[in-house]
Parts: structure tokens; sequence; C-alpha cells
């Protein structure tokens, strides 16, 4: 019974990983209107919207990338109501209490994220595949576009641990983790930023969402990408450093008080 | 000492917590932290558990310091909190395997061990129900089957019992007794008097964040004399006037004071009250219980 070294750290956030798909599949009806609700979303787009918005391709191909930026929005927001959901019960003394290290309980928490939301993406693609969407991409381009998606996946999945940290209750948790919803909507996810008003053209282009989507858009279906690769790439990484850092400090701090 | 405190002190912006408090258990003892809401027991087994830092003060477990070397306090003892600290969503079973794999029991042991801890503190009918399924009195023994897993040297019990019907509470003791006589060193907190004679070893007095008495139950009961006398009044005022004049403790119309358990003293005291305009409605005498005790010495 030893509680030091990597082989612990490992067993120990893999018991956790456990607990929160295990918690994760108890919980189904969370994760089937995180995944209905982007569906409707791209329903209502597609059908409703779609026609009076000019793109200048298929709209379903403009849209589909946004919608999968969307699902990370509110698989994120689960997470973090999560996280607080262990924050604000007894759960969280008798885990620390416990000889394992504190990264193990949010770590678990992240992975079980990273989880929900590829299978939510990917329910939302085939959806998506049904309803019309005709990518161009090939193998290559989908796994950049993959792999860049799990990159962002995991960045937004710490910060939504590091909210759940902060959170005083689950109910603050689902209000801070508003803006991971609202972001995509002041993105390129819906129509381009070219026509939106001049003042909001700035917020825009210059969010993080946007680049992840221009890149994605590009990889499936062709459109120009430009530098948006880069700044998507720094904006994940950064975010994922930031993020991480921030969660595990505050989660340290904020069980010591 | 297995645990021992120095000069522990906590505030929480301007509020005093804990003023100042020294605490050491033998190893195979059993102390009860008594005092009222707010008194500080909480925080003085979060200090110790090593969940909250001390701002002034020392505390080791086992020799290990709580604030220097966390893990390794926290490999040796348990924590039973004053809310029940278990998975709604997973079954009894789960949530025990859960602790035993993060002990590092290995998954075979972390299993038979469940088996064993559901048996003993009867969930086995209940082992693979969802824990948000239980009642109060089994999710409190859950919870403390979760604490013995890793067989912990030292166990701090936070109001084990708060909350729970009498029969829960009664097999509650039960499970408690049982590691008594297995010789585990428990620190519990309670406001329940009863339980801190049936449980304890030894009594610790704590209100406002200061240690008012400690002892053994019976030396609580002898320093505050040999007998009680109780006068009832019909109205509050009177046995506030009625402690005015002979002391004591006043509770509602209840008026508590010590005596020597002689006729003669009882006769002073009506005499002394008459001569006053009072009458009390009724009166008996009996001797100290820990209640008296906790009325005398934190009023
Ligand atoms: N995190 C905190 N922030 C601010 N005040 C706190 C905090 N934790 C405890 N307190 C205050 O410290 C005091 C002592 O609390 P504590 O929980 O230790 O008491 P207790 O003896 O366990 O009471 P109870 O019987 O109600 O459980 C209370 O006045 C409480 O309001
Ligand atoms: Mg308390």
């Amino acid at each position: 019974m030893t509680h030091d070294g990597f082989a612990a750290a490992v067993s120990d956030a893999a018991t956790m990983i456990d607990r929160s798909v295990r918690l994760t599949r108890r919980n189904a009806d969370t994760l089937f209107v995180s995944i209905l609700l982007p569906l409707l979303m791209m329903a209502l787009f597609v059908y409703v919207f779609g026609g009076a918005i000019e793109t200048g391709t298929q709209y379903i191909n403009y849209l589909v990338p946004g919608i999968l930026l969307l699902t990370t929005g509110y698989g994120a927001s689960n997470t973090a109501m999560a996280v607080a959901d262990d924050m604000t019960s007894g759960m969280i003394d008798r885990l620390r209490s416990l000889p394992i290290r504190s990264f193990a309980v949010l770590a678990g928490h992240v992975t079980a994220s990273v989880a929900r939301n590829s299978v939510a993406t990917a329910i939302v693609v085939l959806a998506s595949l049904a309803m019309g969407f005709r990518p161009s991409a090939g193998l290559v381009e989908w796994l950049a576009a993959i792999g860049l998606l799990l990159l962002y996946v995991l960045a937004l999945s710490w910060l939504a641990a590091g909210l759940g940290v902060i959170a005083k209750s689950v109910e603050s948790a689902s209000t801070l983790s508003f803006f991971m919803l609202f972001m995509p909507y002041l993105s390129s996810a819906f129509v381009q930023p070219e026509t939106m008003p001049r003042w909001l053209r700035p917020i825009s282009e210059h969010q993080p969402i946007t680049p992840v989507i221009e890149t994605v858009r590009s990889f499936l279906t062709g459109s120009p990408m430009g530098n948006s690769g880069w700044i998507a790439l720094a904006w994940c990484g950064g975010l994922l450093i930031a993020s991480f850092t921030l969660a595990t400090v505050l989660f340290r701090r904020r069980a010591r008080r | 000492m297995i645990v021992e405190a120095t000069n522990l002190r906590k505030s929480y912006g301007r509020t005093e917590v804990l003023g100042g408090v020294d605490l050491a258990v033998r190893e195979g003892e059993v102390v009860a932290l008594l005092g009222p809401n707010g008194a500080g027991k909480t925080t003085i087994v979060r200090i110790l558990t090593t969940l909250t830092r001390p701002d002034a003060g020392r505390a080791t477990i086992a020799g290990y310091d709580v604030v220097r070397e966390p893990t390794k306090v926290r490999g040796v003892i348990s924590l039973t909190g004053q809310y029940a600290a278990v998975d709604d969503n997973q079954t009894g079973r789960e949530n025990l395997v859960l602790v035993g794999r993060l002990m590092h029991l290995g998954r075979q042991a972390a299993r038979q061990r469940a088996g064993e801890l559901l048996d003993r503190f009867g969930l086995n009918n209940a082992m693979n129900h969802r824990v948000k399924t239980y009642s109060g009195g089994m999710r409190r023994r859950l919870d403390l089957a979760m604490s013995l897993i890793g067989d912990p040297q030292v166990i701090f019990l936070d109001e084990p019992t708060t909350g729970l019907d009498p029969a829960s509470r009664l097999t509650m003791w039960e499970a408690i007794a049982e590691l008594v006589r297995d010789g585990t060193t428990i620190l519990l907190t309670t406001q329940y008097l009863e339980e801190a004679d049936r449980l304890a070893d030894r009594i610790v007095l704590l209100d406002k964040g200061r240690i008012t008495a400690a002892g053994t139950a019976d030396a609580l009961k002898a320093q505050i004399g040999g007998q009680r006398i109780e006068l009832y009044f019909a109205e509050q005022t009177d046995a506030i006037k009625a402690v005015d004049v002979l002391g004591g403790v006043a509770d509602g119309t209840l008026v508590n004071l010590p005596s020597d358990g002689t006729a003669a003293h009882l006769h002073a005291v009506l005499d002394e009250l008459r001569s006053q305009g009072l009458q009390p409605v009724r009166v008996s005498s009996h001797r100290p219980t820990l209640d008296d005790v906790f009325l005398t010495l934190t009023a």
C-alpha cells in the first residue's frame, strides 16, 4: 500500500476516471439533453433560418463546424456542474482526506468530459451527414480536424473544471459556464463576421472560437484557412495551460480553507 | 500521544473560531469533543484531518505534522464528516470499492473488504442500490464503513449520529462501540451528552473555540458537587430572579443549582426564595448529569 510515485498517481487517476464515467452513465438524461440541444439548433438553422443566410455555399456545410463547437460548450457546462457538485458535497472532504493526489480528482472529471464530448460530437456529425452535410475532407483532413477539436475540448474541459472549483453551488457553476454556451453565437459559427455590425466584428474575429471554427471548416469543407490554423493552435494551447494551472491551483486553495 | 495539538487558532475574517486549543489523545483512547453549535468542533476535526490549515499552533497525528506532511497523515487517519461523504449515484458497494481502490488495496482485495464491511454494517441487502435511495441511518453507516476500509490508526467522527432517529442512533452507537472494543483510537464530536458519556473514555468540553473543561465523565460530574436541585417556576422571569438570588443556572422556567444533598440546604434555599416572594411550583433533586456539567461549565 504505497501512495507515492508515478504508478500510484496513475492508479488514482484511473480510479477517478472510472468513477466519473460511471456517474456520467447514471446521469444519462443530462448527456442526452446536451446532445439534443445542438441537434435542435442545427435543425433550426438548416431548415428555418438557413435559407435567409448568405454564406456563398450550401448553408449546412458552413454551419456544421460551428454546431460542433456549440456541442462542446454544452458538454463543458456539464463538466463545470459535475465538478461543482463534488466540491459542494461532502464527497470532496472524503477524497481529500485520502492519501491521493488532488490532481486525480480533476483528472477524472476532465477525462470523462473529453469522452462525453467525443461521443456527443460524433453523434452530431452523424446527424449532420443525415441532414445533408457533404464534407470534402479526406482522411488526413478528418484526423487534423478531430485532433484540433480534441485539443479544444481538453482545454475547454480544464476551463470548465476550474469554473466548477470556483463556483459556490451547482447552479452558479451553470451560470458561470453560460459564456461558453454564448460565445459561439458571437463567432463565425452561424453567420460570416463581415455581416455583423462594425462594433461587433472585432469581437467576433478575435475571440478564440472563430479561428477554431475557421480551421475545422477549412479542413472539412476546403474553405480558405488563412492563418487561422496557427491562431487556433495558439489559443487552444494557451487556454489549456492557463486553465490547467488555474484549476489545479484553485482546487488546492479552495480545498484548504 | 497519537494525536497531539497545541495552541490551535483559527479565525474566519474577524471571527475567532478557535482561540488556542490544546488536545492530546493516547493510542487506543476514545475522546469526545462535546460542544454546542458553532463551538468549533468541526474546525478542530478539519484541521486534524488536514482539510483546513490552522492560523497558528501545531498538530501531529502519529508523529506526522498535519500542515507539513498531509499525505502521511492521510495515510493513517480516516474521517467520517458531519455530512455523509458518499456518492449518491453510485451503489453502496461501488462507493466502498472506490475508496478501497484509492487506498491501493488492489481490485480483488478492495472488493473483498467492501463485502466484509457491507456485512458488518448490515448493508448487504442494499449494496447494489444507489445510495440516493438509502435512509439517513444507512448513509451514515456506509459513510463509516468507507472510513474503515484502510484500517486507519485514528478515526475522526464528526457528529456521527446528528439527525438520526433513536433506532438508527442505537445501531450507530453499537457500530462505534465495536470499534472501541477493537482498540481503535477515536476522536468524536457530539452535541449529545449521553453519546459522549456512553462512547468516550474522556470528554473535552468545547465552547466558543475554547476548551472549558476536560476529564472522564465521572470527574466532570464530581466537579460540580454531589447533588443538583431543580426548581420549576411558573414564569421564566421568576426563574431569572431566582438565579440572581441563589446562583446556579436558568433554562427556561427551570433553575438548576448545586447542593450537598442535605435537607437543611433545601430548606435554606426555599426560605431564601420565600423571602424574595418567589415560589417554585415543583422541586426535585438528582445526581448530576452531563447536562448539568454542560450548563454549569459553559454558561
Ligand atoms: N469556511 C468558513 N467560513 C466562515 N466561517 C466559518 C467557516 N467554517 C466555520 N465557520 C464558523 O466557525 C464557527 C465554528 O464552526 P464549526 O463548524 O467548527 O462549529 P461546530 O462546533 O462544528 O458546530 P456544529 O455543531 O453546528 O457543527 C461557526 O461560527 C461557523 O460559522
Ligand atoms: Mg460541526
